[in-house]
């Protein structure tokens, strides 16, 4: 049995004219000690499914099932890693960690406690910032606070919004391969949530492409059959990553076309002639994106 | 030792004296010489200008108590008020020191003779009497604040009672104190008939009316920050399943706490500035008093004695806005957004 089932999920915002319906009929479903990644454009909806899967939201329509059992709320069972962080500014790092440790084991003494508190600050390198407090630390330092007290809960799936997206590219490159290496050490089923198609390719076992809001649903699935543990630099020249990353990103490029053509019709717009600065403008826009998915 | 100095400045709220620490260490002398000059020459010549402008304008308006008093007569009546507090504080001692002496003599006489002490009764000095507005002013804080974070915290997390309360605070908001005042004598006056005199009872009127007016800024602030908890927040609670207690006190009561400290800095505030009117109708023995007591006294100093009162009014205002703009600074975890 699967552990994680969506069956016909769509949600939306709003009322009556001003409604927008962000995710139509989602299905998917993950295997216990999987790595899935969601890619897609941002505004697409992946927050609000990951919340949805979190229990923070309830679909409008069909179910999510967990273990066999709907989902109707939060659960210690899945540990969540926001995209803005969201740790508590008026604690330190382990009174942080040390919050999600006393809610998860209450019943456990003090010593066991800390010793497990201390023992995922470690695991994410932050020891040494133990008694800071959020804001004095980089967003790279604050997002591995995040990643801790999310592990810290042992939940048997460890959910991850856009959790790497604010960061530069080098500690955006040392934080992928931290949870990779989490994860292949205990092996839990992992959901990241992503709008970079190369950070997918490298992390995960599977990645799934959400289609452009309003209406966003999930498209076919993409097999990273690549041996771990991957090296970033050495899959640049590996052929089935090559293979891979073209095809996702032709998919999403297609995709992004289709709304754009979609859009035109939409709107009418007045008649000026656009001149050369906005043409360059909009062009360089477009080889932006390229790099981007 | 310049770090002390610097920190010194900015905490008693005195920036300018900034420049001057750094012009002392030798730091950028023109630039601080410039800094000076903003923050120091503009607001004097501007004080001076407002002193020569009341020196002359005060000569022009007699009124029935005389001339209105300049600045040299206001100066002449705060030392005039100093001087006599000092005195009475010896006329006080000596009292006690007669007592004892006497006392002891009739101890040597007789070891088992009844001793009397008895507290010196000469009227309060102006000291005291800013002693005993502090004192109140501090009481109706203290009795607005325990009424108004819990009702506040409880409109916050529930919109029901908000929306049960809110017409009522609303109404009850812009009252002023002139006319809480008849209500609370007379409620005071039949429930607290008790003489013992632990109490005043013009103490407890005038307390009782600072906080009727006073504690709507915390409310209505506590009220305001509760409700409006970044989502951020609220989510990291629920997948962390925080019982509703420790949500309270873990995050919604954190997050909140700069804007419960801007309510109750503006509740001290109030509180301050209706005192006066409070004490002057109830005659509670503090500075209200002391300004109605001139007035009615009539003399040729009452005014500029007056006029003293107005400055220790605003003067201590002053200084207790610093104060919680330091307390608000130490329990915020955002210190920057704090003026």
């Amino acid at each position: 049995m699967a552990l994680l089932e969506l069956h016909n999920v769509s949600k939306g915002f709003g009322e009556g004219k001003y409604r927008t319906e962000v995710l139509k009929n989602i299905n998917l479903s993950m295997e216990e000690g999987e790595f899935l990644a969601i890619v897609g454009f941002t505004g697409s909806g992946k927050t609000t499914l990951i919340k949805m899967i979190s229990g923070l939201l309830s679909p409008d329509e069909g179910e999510i099932l967990f273990r066999g059992n709907p989902v109707t709320g939060t659960s210690h069972e899945r540990g969540v890693v926001f995209q803005n962080y969201s740790l508590l500014p008026w604690f330190t790092v382990y009174e942080n960690v040390a919050l999600a440790v006393n809610e998860r084991y209450p019943d456990w003494t003090k010593e066991t406690k800390d010793i497990h508190t201390r023992k995922y600050i470690e695991m994410v390198n932050l020891t040494p910032a133990l008694n800071k407090r959020p804001a004095e630390l980089s967003g790279g330092m604050r997002q591995r606070v995040s990643v801790a007290r999310a592990l810290a809960m042992n939940p048997e799936m460890l959910l991850m919004d856009e959790p790497l997206s604010a960061l530069d590219a080098l500690t955006r490159g040392t934080l992928q391969q931290e949870i990779i290496n989490i994860w292949t050490k205990d092996k839990r089923t992992a959901l990241l949530i992503t709008n970079d198609v190369d950070e997918g390719i490298l992390m995960a076992d599977r990645i799934i492409p959400l289609t452009t809001g309003p209406n966003a649903t999930l498209g076919p699935e993409f097999r990273i059959d690549i041996e771990r543990p991957r090296d970033k630099t050495e899959l640049n020249d590996n052929e089935e990553y090559k293979k891979t990353r073209n095809d996702i990103i032709e998919y999403l490029m297609d995709m992004g076309a289709e709304v754009k053509t979609k859009k035109t019709t939409n709107y009418r717009l007045p008649e000026l002639k656009p001149i050369m600065p906005g043409k360059t403008f909009r062009k360089r826009k477009e080889e932006d994106k390229l790099k981007y998915f | 030792m310049k770090a002390i100095a610097l920190k010194l400045c900015s905490v008693t709220g005195m920036k300018w004296g900034i420049p001057f620490v750094k012009l002392f260490s030798g730091e950028e002398v023109l630039e601080q010489l410039k800094e000076i000059w903003g923050t120091v020459g503009i607001p004097l010549i501007a004080i001076v200008t407002f002193l020569l402008i009341w020196h002359f304008g005060a000569k022009q308006i007699d009124t029935s108590l005389g001339q209105v008093p300049g600045p040299a007569m206001v100066w002449e009546q705060t030392k005039a008020l100093w001087a006599e507090h000092v005195d009475e504080r010896i006329k006080a001692d000596e009292f006690y020191a007669r007592q004892d002496a006497r006392n002891a003599a009739k101890l040597a006489k007789n070891p088992n003779a009844n001793i009397r002490v008895v507290d010196y009764t000469g009227k309060p000095t102006y000291i005291d009497q800013i002693f005993t507005s502090l004192k109140t002013v501090f009481m109706g804080f203290l009795i607005a604040s325990l009424i108004a974070l819990p009702i506040g915290i409880i409109c916050g997390l529930s919109k029901k009672i908000m929306q049960a309360l809110n017409p009522m605070i609303q109404v009850f908001k812009p009252v002023s104190p002139l006319a809480w005042l008849p209500i609370v004598t007379m409620i005071v006056s039949a429930v607290y008939v008790t003489n013992d005199g632990w109490l005043e009872k013009s103490f407890i009127i005038s307390a009782i009316t600072v906080s009727l007016c006073s504690l709507w800024a915390t409310l209505i602030n506590t009220a305001l920050g509760v409700s409006s908890v970044n989502e951020d927040y609220i989510n990291v609670a629920k997948v962390l399943q925080l019982s509703p207690t420790k949500k309270t006190f873990k995050i919604v009561l954190p997050a909140t706490l700069p804007l419960i400290f801007t309510g109750l800095r503006i509740s001290l505030g109030v509180g301050w500035m209706v005192l006066i009117a409070a004490e002057m109708l109830a005659q509670n023995p503090g500075l209200g008093k002391f300004v109605w007591d001139e007035f009615q006294n009539g003399s040729s100093q009452s005014l500029a004695r007056i006029m003293v009162a107005v400055f220790t009014v605003g003067i201590i205002g002053f200084i207790l806005d610093r104060i919680m703009v330091e307390l608000q600074k130490l329990v915020s975890f955002d210190k920057k957004t704090i003026a």
